[in-house]
């Protein structure tokens, strides 16, 4: 560093100058990049070679010292020197470079600390001492210490002489606590120490060692000042960094240990100052930032990295420690920390014991004038009604549950909190120690009977404002008190206008809880809600003791007479809820029921906590169609997390566990679980004949039921109830019954209206009759009436894959009982019987005509297969007849029904002609060769439909084996089809033909 | 509760025949409109679900793989993906475009009646004939769904999801709709088996239909009835109903071959479409236009507004 003395300004100039360039002089070329060479100090190439040996090869190209590798030592006989040892020091395997200036075992001369600085005085030393606790060789100052300096400065010796020793301060003694440092004045002072500026003033500086008292008469020397020993940085490396250390790495000296930057209290400090010195483990290799622990090292456990963390720092500049100001914040620890000070010892005599001086002086109050009372202002307080939360119908019931331990359910955490608004008044005065008061406890019993009675009624009623009733015939005294209680009462009213309801709410539900737990009788332990408090939990078994009694002022009776109206309030609410919410499950059969001996907690199953209410109540109201409050239930539901997370939506319940409806613990043998009690209670046959649509296909008992009601039908009642039935609605019950075929439905009706005419038993009787057709007669009749082959067959029949078995059984029964066309039934088979057994049984049920015929049991049969549930309709004919579909536009569907309906009239007319071929039948049926030709010639058809018709049959008699199949399914499936639903047929027909 | 004001001139509806689609997949069990109207699915007993342009009248991509038929089909809003369930008990999450299956979503004890995705496909809801509504997240690769709601004592017959709410028919008799925002179940009695649900499209009313033949639609709110609606036949088979697109007329399928619709407010019979002699067994109305999907048997017809002669004609000679 040099600085040009002759120019103006102040230059800094640093590092070597570069010679001047003389006039004249050819520019140096640069040495281009490849060029570049590093040679060792033989002359040998160097190559870059990694970090850690400053960055260049070692030995032979990184092997060993020479090209040829190592020398062996050349063997030596050891009989003439037998003696001589083989001295092998590292140094024997060490290449030049670790002996140069950066190696690891230099031999060269260079400055060391000792020589560079010489001895200084003790204070100096202390100094370094204290600041070699960081450095990097622990020892060093020690060793000087150990050897004295033999020759004192002069200045030491006149310091001597003048009574100073080794250790103190220099400066006037001071009289008390003098060892402390002031810091005012002499911060940073390095070197010689002034004295103490204000030693007289030390009287009130604060001792930090020893709080004891000291006597007047002993002063002490000034407290030594250690200045911060500053050592230049040298090098270039980075703060902090510690090379290797070569007395470290051979010799595996004292302080092995790895390093810690910004833990300068290591164990060298304790070996500084007196500590246990930790004995070396380290046995040798080599130390160093510069190094990890290397693979040879025995303890694995040291820390190999250095984790470095913001917090080891400091993060805000300034906020001197109040420290003796030797260090400023980068003292080493032990100085920072500083006892408490206190200036108790200037006021000993003067505090009072067990009191100590405040820390900071008191600051002068701000002391606000109290603010003008207003002049109607009159000190009385109105309590904020409870929050009712239950009749705040419209809020979230999360939000609810917030209000309702918003009242201080915190309690736990901070007991003096909240804890005084839980207990009532009467654990208050326990805890205080209190007796009881012996004055009147209520208002009202100041109040005279009258006056009281006239309150409670007041009360009771609960759209009347209490200031209204403000009574005006009081006596003067208790007129005051009864002001307040009508005050208290109005607000009530008033705070709860959105709730006005609030009072009949309650009385509502107190008749609820009366309602359910009347008449119990069992003492079984219920459930304890308010177990934590037993009195508490007393007066609520008082209140079910009562209630079980059927006593209507249960509440009232068993509340604390002792605690205030709010509480008393707050109480009542509680109850009500409580004795609802667990009311016995049922009241009128629990009670035949004995309850277990023992009660145990996993003899209970969690069942839903909220019952649906009763289905006969809801059935009334949806038979007099008053939907609404009647039919609707609504329940606490709680989604799952995700599902809400999924939609979009908050969590109505947060942190709530539960997922679907709310459960409860109920008794795992309790036949309530499992039944409802609205089931139990139903009636047991429903009067009026229940509707097909309206059961569920669980329900076979009820069709039981009506079977066996059915039953006592007679028989010639039944059928010719049908046959009513099938001739006064024939519209009814064929709507779309508009086919081209004429011996469906409509051609039998006819028939058996001609026949009944003929009868001439037709009469309105029958009218009525028809009204009890809705109901299927049972199939015991049907059994009966289709004797033996019934049953199975026709639940065979039903699945279509028997035809060919049951066809001669199907023709011959067909024969016999049924005396009705079947030819139609050859046009309903194909599609009936390949739809097979989904189609026959789907298609039963919503007829009516269905339900008095021997189908009955197919669809009994067909039932058990199917599915609960409304069904499905049929596949399509078009599908069963094999995909040869022909869609037909709705258009043509419509003059196909026109026709059909004009095929209807027809067959009005065609009646006798029907009547005559009736006779034919069974032959027809034997014959089954050409059921169209038959069909056509039966009927008179007209000649554009038989024409249709010829072209279709033409088109599927491709395969006379179809053909044949066909027939024998007709015969098969004629059983059923003639009594099925014959709404269905005409899609079949028409999508047939 | 306010309804939308009568208007002057005649009411518009779909009476007037537009395409008749051959499925080709055996009955066709359910007939839906995608989000936007343009796109049809049909549910087919043959175990397929097809996929068909509206408009056009053309089968877009045969979905395979349920092994059952199928029973109802639900798109997503963005059109990227369609649920579907079965008979098999299966829920089938399908990509719309390969056709392939993402996820198979089993569970169920019987036949899933009906699913439905939520507004933004991230859950799937299945309503099956054991009685459970299951919510399966289409997000995770979770194949447990993520909730059951197994309140229903019989089987559900139908369910649809608008925003936060699930509203679920059963065969109990009861119309449950979940409210996943006040975490609220409201249960509405109605005593005959449900056999579709709806919410109106201004989401004040839900629409049932039971098996006693009625139509009834209800306040959401209170569960009073708005109206109630009859004349169609409903006694045994799972049908639909549907409100119409500006929730004018109510919509119902019936056994009888035709599809009715009243008007809303009056609860007068304003139409009773003829569209065939089976059984109706589904409807659609597209979600903006006067637009009605009806399926019958194998079929599916478009019917709208105006008559289309073409269609018509080319129908005529088809046939002939």
């Amino acid at each position: 560093m040099a600085s040009d003395s002759d120019s103006d300004e102040d230059f800094v100039t640093y590092g070597t100058p570069l010679e001047p360039l003389e006039e004249d002089e050819p520019l140096k070329k640069p040495v281009p990049l490849h060029e570049q060479t590093v040679k060792d100090e033989k002359g040998r190439y160097q190559r870059f070679h990694g970090a850690f040996t400053g960055g260049f090869s070692a030995g032979y190209f990184n092997t060993v010292g020479t090209k040829e590798g190592w020398a062996p030592s050349t063997f030596v006989s050891s009989r003439q020197q037998k003696a001589e040892k083989q001295h092998v020091r590292p140094e024997d395997f060490m290449d030049d470079e670790d002996f140069s200036e950066h190696g690891i075992a230099p031999r060269e001369i260079t400055t060391s600390q000792e020589f560079s600085s010489g001895r200084k005085d003790a204070v100096r030393e202390k100094a370094r001492a204290v600041n070699a606790q960081a450095a990097l060789i622990p020892g060093d100052t020690l060793l000087e210490e150990l050897i004295s300096p033999a020759r004192l400065s002069i200045g030491v010796e006149l310091l001597r002489k003048m009574g100073w020793k080794e250790g103190q301060g220099v400066g006037p003694r001071v009289k008390r606590k003098a060892r402390r440092q002031q810091t005012k004045g002499s911060s940073r002072v390095h070197g010689v120490v002034l004295p103490p500026a204000g030693s007289e003033d030390s009287e009130q500086e604060e001792d930090d060692d020893d709080e004891e008292f000291a006597p007047d008469n002993v002063t002490f020397a000034p407290k030594d000042v250690t200045p911060v020993d500053f050592n230049p940085k040298v090098g270039v490396q980075g703060l902090g960094y510690r090379g290797l250390d070569p007395g470290l790495a051979l010799l595996g000296g004292g302080a092995a240990e790895h390093i810690d930057l910004f833990r300068p209290q290591s164990d060298t400090r304790s070996r500084l100052f007196g500590g246990a010195q930790r004995g070396s483990r380290r046995g040798g290799g080599v130390a160093g930032q510069a190094f990890g622990v290397g693979a040879l090292e025995d303890d694995d456990d040291e820390e190999v990295y250095h984790r470095d963390s913001m917090s080891r720092y400091d993060t805000v500049l300034g906020g001197e420690e109040p420290g003796d100001g030797l260090y400023g914040w980068t003292a080493p620890q032990q100085y920072k920390k500083k006892a408490e000070k206190s200036k108790d010892a200037s006021y000993l005599g003067k505090i009072l014991e067990g009191f100590t001086l405040a820390q900071k002086p008191v600051r002068d109050k701000t002391i606000f004038p109290p603010p003008d009372l207003p002049r109607d202002y009159r000190p009385v307080h109105r309590f904020r009604p409870a929050v009712d939360v239950k009749s705040l119908s419209g809020v979230s019931p999360a939000l609810a549950e917030a209000l309702k331990t918003s009242r201080g359910h915190m309690v736990k955490e901070e007991p003096e909190q909240g804890g005084r608004h839980q207990l009532d008044s009467g654990q208050r005065r326990a805890l205080l120690g209190e007796d009881t008061l012996q004055g009147p406890s209520s208002v009202m019993e100041l109040l005279r009977p009258e006056d009281r009675e006239r309150l409670k009624n007041l009360r009771n009623s609960s759209n009347v404002p209490a200031t209204k009733a403000a009574p005006t015939p009081l006596s003067q005294d208790a007129l005051k008190s009864a002001v307040t209680l009508a005050g208290s009462l109005a607000a009530r009213a008033a705070g709860s206008a959105d709730h006005g309801h609030d009072r009949g709410h309650d009385h509502g539900r107190q008749q609820e809880a009366l309602a359910a737990w009347k008449g119990i009788q069992t003492t079984s332990q219920t459930f304890r809600p308010f177990e934590k408090n037993p009195s508490k939990q007393a007066r609520y078994e008082m209140y079910l003791n009562r209630l079980k009694q059927g006593d209507k002022d249960a509440l009232e009776q068993s509340l604390d007479s002792g605690v205030t109206e709010w509480e008393r309030s707050r109480e009542r609410d509680e109850f009500v809820r409580a004795s609802i919410l667990y009311r016995p499950s049922s009241s009128s059969l629990s009670s035949r029921f004995t309850r277990a001996k023992k009660e145990e907690d996993d003899n209970s199953v969690e069942v839903s906590r909220d019952e649906e209410g009763d289905v006969d109540d809801k059935q009334a109201a949806v038979n007099m169609k008053m939907f609404g409050k009647l039919t609707r239930e609504t329940f606490e539901w709680y989604p799952d997390k995700l599902l809400c997370k999924r939609f979009n939506v908050p969590d109505p319940y947060p942190g709530c566990g539960i997922v679907g409806l709310p459960k409860v613990k109920r008794d795992k043998f309790s036949v309530f679980n499992f039944l409802t009690v609205t089931e139990s209670r139903e009636p047991p046959a429903p009067p009026k004949p229940p509707e097909s649509g309206k059961r569920s296909r669980w329900d076979v008992s009820g069709q039981k039921a009506e079977e066996k009601k059915k039953e006592e039908d007679p028989l010639s009642e039944l059928l010719s109830a049908a046959r009513n039935q099938t001739e006064t609605k024939p519209e009814k019950t064929l709507p779309a019954s508009t086919s081209t075929n004429h011996q469906t439905p409509d051609s039998r009706t006819k028939e058996a209206k001609s026949a009944d005419q003929e009868k001439g038993n037709k009469d309105d009787q029958e009218e009525e009759e028809v009204e009890e057709e809705e109901n299927r007669p049972p199939m015991d009749l049907f059994k009966a009436i289709f004797a033996g082959s019934s049953d199975e067959k026709s639940s065979s029949s039903s699945e279509g894959e028997s035809e060919d078995e049951e066809e001669e059984v199907g023709d011959t029964k067909k024969e016999e009982v049924q005396g009705e066309p079947q030819l139609i039934n050859l046009f309903k088979v194909p599609s009936s019987s390949s739809s097979s057994s989904v189609t026959s049984s789907t298609t039963t049920p919503n007829t009516t005509s269905s339900r008095h015929t021997a189908v009955v049991s197919t669809q009994n049969s067909t039932q058990v297969e199917e599915e609960f549930g409304p069904k499905l309709p049929p596949p399509s004919a078009a599908l069963s007849r094999g995909g040869a579909t022909s869609i037909r536009s709705p258009a043509e569907e419509e003059k196909l029904s026109k026709r059909s309906k004009d095929k209807k009239h027809k067959n009005k007319k065609q009646h006798k002609h029907k009547k005559e071929k009736k006779v034919e039948k069974p032959n027809k049926n034997r014959v089954t060769l050409s059921p169209d030709c038959l069909f056509f010639s039966l009927l008179n058809l007209p000649s554009f439909i038989y024409r249709r018709r010829n072209t279709r049959s033409t088109n599927t008699k491709g395969s006379s084996k179809r053909r044949a199949r066909r027939r024998r399914r007709t015969a098969a499936q004629r059983r059923t089809v003639t009594v099925e639903n014959q709404s269905r047929f005409p899609q079949k027909s028409c999508s047939k033909d | 509760m306010t309804f939308p004001q009568p208007r002057p001139q005649a009411p518009q509806l779909p009476q007037h025949l537009l395409t008749t689609i051959d499925c080709q997949q055996g009955a066709v069990r359910a007939v839906r409109f995608n989000a936007d109207g343009n796109y049809a699915l049909s549910c087919g007993s043959d175990k397929s679900l097809k996929l068909w342009s509206v408009s056009r009248g053309t089968l877009l991509k045969t979905y395979s793989g349920h092994g059952y038929e199928v029973l109802d089909a639900d798109g997503s809003y963005d059109n990227s993906q369609l649920c579907s369930c079965s008979s098999d008990k299966t829920v089938i999450l399908w990509d719309v475009a390969t056709g392939q299956v993402t996820r198979k979503l089993r569970g169920h004890a019987g036949k899933v009646n009906c699913v439905q995705f939520n507004e933004e496909a991230t859950v799937i809801l299945s309503g099956s004939i054991d009685g459970t509504v299951r919510c399966w997240d289409t997000r995770s690769r979770r194949f447990e769904p993520i909730q059951i709601l197994d309140e229903a004592r019989d089987g559900i017959s139908s369910l649809k999801v608008v925003q936060h709410e699930l509203l679920t028919g059963s065969v109990d008799g009861r119309v449950r709709r979940y409210d996943l925002r006040m975490g609220q179940l409201h249960v509405d009695f109605i005593s005959s088996p449900i056999t579709c649900v709806c919410f109106s499209q201004d989401g004040q009313c839900t629409l049932s239909s039971s098996l006693d033949s009625t139509v009834r639609l209800l306040d959401k709110s209170t569960g009073e009835m708005l109206g109630e609606y009859k004349g169609h036949k409903m006694k045994g088979y799972k049908l639909d109903c549907c409100l119409s697109s500006k929730d004018t007329h109510v919509l119902s399928c019936s056994e009888d071959g035709h599809v009715y619709c009243w008007d809303l407010v009056e609860g007068s019979l304003s139409l009773k479409l003829p569209v065939g002699k089976a059984v109706v067994q589904s409807l659609s109305f597209h979600p903006t236009e006067t637009c009605l999907l009806t399926a019958m048997e194998g079929r599916v017809q478009l019917w709208g507004l105006e008559p289309e002669e073409t269609v018509k004609t080319e129908e005529d000679t088809m046939a002939s």
